[in-house]
């Protein structure tokens, strides 16, 4: 079959290009709501912010909350907790960022970048590993070294700023983001 | 559909009725009509009217019917009343929730009432009762129907509301007897109604300076009303305005693409 | 006219592919070159609509079921409170939904309309219409199923009503109607066992309805496609490969319906619908009238025009069943109505008949027509249908085959479309 050398377009065929093109760009459209759908609804957006009352949690405490479909931890640090945070060298942590959403992502895990006051900790309860809920250490029941948390399906290990000590979490347990309204309440999220 | 049908049937020169059709054997008069800013394809919600209409439903019909599956939250969205969302957000704080279970998982206080939490914004509307047989025995046994797409639900929607709430001004003709605890309303079927007339002039006191007679309040419940029901409707109407026009161009362009395809085969 | 394939792969890849999975040839062979009558008019992109419709009400009832819940208690909500409320766009893909049902079904009625008028259920064709009869059947099923999934007072009742049908049995053997309606609810009456079945068969039936449509379209393309004149293809003078000429036909009208069908979902979309569906499901409360969708009420009209419950559902089921008959029933040797002076009056009595039907089973069982003084119950209209509509069937379609003179067949498609230069090209 001999072959040809391609004719320019004619105006014939910019009808059919013109219709392929105003079909094809109608599609996209119309595939969107489909792929829209999928994402959250008005109602869990509407959740997607809560605002949590401080003066239930006791001094030493913790309080769980639930957050995007995840367990909030609000713990009431005591002086000796904060202390024992402040005294950790950047160097021995596995993890040396802050993994602190109010603040950039470069940010040095130092105890001060872990929360905006230093008797309040917000954190993620979620371990950074295979996300199982680590279980919170107190004096009176302390769970691993580091005073902080201790998760009990691998056995890694948080310290009293929630960073990973120990274990198998490649990271310190995230920081939402989350600001206080009053010196009783905070928005989170 | 049937008043579709209804319509043809009348085009053929019949009529339809039932067995009967004298104005004073209880049958309902038929809804006045009014002219509504969201009727028509191209139809908005007057944003004033939804606000005031919020007012009214809140200070008066709240009492009795609950609007369920509307959320606080909706009342900051696009295509509705436009409260901002801390105006919203104060609405919500201004109603007891139903609270969860205590961390003693309690549901009740000490003299047996229900524990309340206020409103936030993923709440939706709580209702006035917390179940069917409250709303009854607090209504002489007649269940007040929930609101929330009442205006799909009845024959006539927004026409039919407007002329139930101020069809109360009728008085009975001669010899119709108004049933014991019941109120009369032409437009009601049966014309016995067990709801008493909810509107009365300057029931509702509105912050924008509108003069609340019975029918301007019965316009602004009706429409926030209409807007319970399709609170999609602005964005319905104006993506449709855009896919219509997108679809005239199309079928121009195809139909022109027929023509050319087909120039010599016929 | 099935024949030789003319498929000649062009590339490497769809030489490979050819020898193991040859679906490029298929589609070639059935889509692209595949002979198609040169004079197919509007009644005959109808096929290709419905093949669109149900891709859309696949893929919305898929995305719909992403948010619905099948239980009694939460039906209604996950319909009215999250879909129509806050799943992104969910209004517009459950308005596709509701209005596509309808779309769909007047699509098929047309669709059916055509396969009357132009005899393409006669030889050699009986099976695509048989299987026509089948899938139009899968539709009503599927539709009642999905009606009842919002559960709003319609769906409630609607559904009790159809299902108490088979209760009318007990009067053939006593007991055998209930034990099969106690069978289809799942319980004593409908109920939540109810409304999660029906969600499995409607989510199972479109992809039968899918697998039959196969079937359809491998039937038409044993013998090909009739055409308007009714009178066989001759030779290749007769025809035009399927693409372009038909895609871009198909493609045409398909836009025109869609402006239609866009039109219902942005502009009016519960104008089908019945006010009753947006109040909740209430096992103790009847609504005053019971009536199904619109595309259910020639039937709903045929039941209620017999006064005996168990006749009136034997006469529902006739009128069914007899569809399947029909390639039987018509004795004309001439397949196209264009030639059928006394048939062709007939068909056109035929379409007003269900119109009147659909009108009777829409209004309450007490109505009537007024004419000044005079009453007119339309339960008699009704039964008037309903005797037209078997008479058209197995009266009039058998005897006017036999006493109806046709009119003069053109000799062949070309002819009659190029006119005296017949065999041009």
């Amino acid at each position: 079959m001999a072959t040809a050398t391609k004719p320019e377009p004619t105006r014939r065929d910019f009808l059919y290009i013109a219709t392929g093109a105003v079909g094809a760009v109608g599609t996209a459209f119309a595939a969107w709501p489909f792929l829209d759908q999928m994402n959250p609804t008005s109602a869990v957006l509407a959740l997607a912010s809560i605002e949590v009352d401080l003066s239930s949690v006791q001094l030493g405490q913790q309080v769980v909350f639930k957050w995007r479909g995840h367990p909030l931890f609000v713990r009431r640090r005591t002086f000796k907790e904060i202390a024992d945070a402040r005294a950790v060298g950047l160097s021995d942590l596995p993890d040396q960022l802050a993994r602190n959403a109010n603040l950039p992502d470069t940010a040095p895990a130092t105890d001060a970048n872990r929360g905006s006051k230093a008797e309040w900790l917000v954190l993620v309860g979620v371990c950074t590993h295979l996300g199982c809920t680590p279980t919170v250490s107190t004096p009176g029941s302390p769970q691993g070294e580091y005073g902080g948390w201790l998760c009990h399906c691998h056995g890694s290990e948080y310290d009293t700023a929630g960073r990973i000590r120990k274990g198998p979490a490649p990271q310190n347990l995230a920081v939402p983001p989350y600001s206080f309204m009053s010196d009783t309440k905070i928005k989170v999220g | 559909m049937r008043i579709a049908l209804a319509l043809l049937a009348m085009a053929l020169g019949l009529s339809l009725g039932g067995a009967a059709s004298a104005a004073d054997d209880g049958a309902a008069l038929p809804v006045k009509h009014v002219q509504w800013s969201f009727e028509g394809p191209l139809g908005t919600y007057d944003r004033g009217a939804l606000q005031r209409g919020f007012k009214v439903y809140k200070e008066v019909c709240s009492a009795c019917h609950s609007l369920n599956l509307v959320a606080f939250h909706d009342l900051a969205a696009p295509g509705g009343p436009g409260f901002t969302e801390a105006q919203a957000k104060a609405i919500a704080a201004g109603y007891k929730i139903p609270a969860e279970p205590n961390d003693k998982g309690e549901l009740f206080d000490a003299n047996g009432n229900r524990l309340t939490r206020p409103g936030i914004l993923a709440d939706r509307l709580p209702p006035p009762f917390p179940n069917e047989e409250a709303a009854r025995t607090a209504n002489s046994g007649a269940l007040p129907p929930d609101l929330s797409l009442i205006e799909k639900a009845r024959v006539g929607g927004p026409d039919y509301v407007y002329s139930i709430l101020t069809g109360f001004s009728h008085k009975p003709p001669t010899g119709f007897k108004v049933q014991d605890g019941k109120y009369y309303n032409p437009y009601f079927a049966g014309r016995n109604i067990s709801m008493p007339p909810p509107l009365m002039a300057g029931s509702v006191s509105y912050t924008d300076g509108t003069k609340s007679s019975v029918a301007q309040e019965a316009r602004d419940v009706v429409t926030f009303l209409a807007w319970a029901s399709e609170p999609k409707l602005e964005e319905r109407h104006r993506i449709g305005f855009e896919v219509m026009a997108f679809l005239v161009l199309l079928a121009g362009l195809l139909f022109l693409t027929y023509r050319k395809v087909w120039k010599d085969k016929h | 006219m099935a024949g030789h394939s003319t498929y000649v792969p062009a590339t490497g890849f769809t030489r490979w592919l050819d020898k193991r999975l040859p679906i490029l040839r298929l589609t070639h062979d059935t889509m692209t070159t595949y002979p198609t009558p040169r004079n197919l008019n509007i009644w005959y992109t109808f096929g290709g609509i419905l093949t669109f419709c149900l891709g859309v009400q696949i893929v919305t009832g898929i995305v719909l079921a992403m948010h619905y819940v099948p239980n009694a208690d939460l039906a209604f909500n996950s319909v009215e409170g999250r879909i129509m409320r806050e799943v992104n766009y969910g209004w517009l893909i459950r308005y596709v939904h509701a209005n596509g049902a309808s779309m769909f079904f007047l699509a098929v009625y047309i669709h059916m309309a055509r396969g009357l008028y132009y005899g393409s259920y006669k030889v050699p064709r009986e099976v695509i219409w048989i299987l026509g009869v089948l899938l139009y059947l899968l539709m009503m099923a599927t539709a009642f199923f999905g009606y009842v999934l919002p559960w709003g007072q319609m769906s409630f009742w609607g559904a009790t009503v159809i299902t108490s049908l088979f209760s009318a049995l007990d009067q053939v053997i006593p007991h055998l109607g209930t034990a099969i309606t106690t069978w289809l609810w799942g319980g004593f009456a409908v109920g939540d066992a109810t409304l999660n079945r029906f969600f499995s068969l409607h989510y199972l039936l479109p992809f039968v309805i899918a697998g039959v449509i196969g079937l359809h379209i491998w039937a038409l393309h044993v013998p090909g496609n009739n055409n308007p004149l009714g009178i066989d293809v001759k030779g290749p003078q007769d025809t035009v490969p399927f693409h372009p000429y038909y895609t871009v036909k198909d493609a045409f009208y398909l836009s025109l319906f869609v402006i239609l069908f866009a039109g219902f979902v942005f502009f009016a979309p519960d104008f089908f619908g019945n006010p009753d569906n947006s109040t909740q499901a209430n096992p103790l409360v009847t609504p005053t009238d019971i009536v199904p969708e619109w595309y259910l009420l020639p039937f709903y009209a045929m039941l209620r025009s017999v006064p005996q419950k168990l006749i009136g559902v034997l006469v529902l089921a006739g009128a069914l069943v007899t569809l399947f008959f029909v390639p039987w029933l018509d004795t004309s040797k001439v397949r196209s109505c264009r030639f059928r002076p006394l048939m062709k009056q007939c068909f056109w009595l035929f379409v007003l008949d269900c119109l009147m039907l659909g009108y009777a089973g829409s209004q309450s069982t007490d109505a009537a027509l007024n004419f000044g003084s005079m009453q007119l119950p339309l339960v008699w209209l009704a039964r008037v249908g309903t005797a037209y509509y078997f008479g058209y069937f197995w009266v009039l379609m058998p005897l006017i085959g036999l006493i109806e003179k046709p009119k003069t067949l053109p000799e062949s498609i070309a002819k009659s479309v190029l006119g005296a230069k017949g065999e041009r090209t």
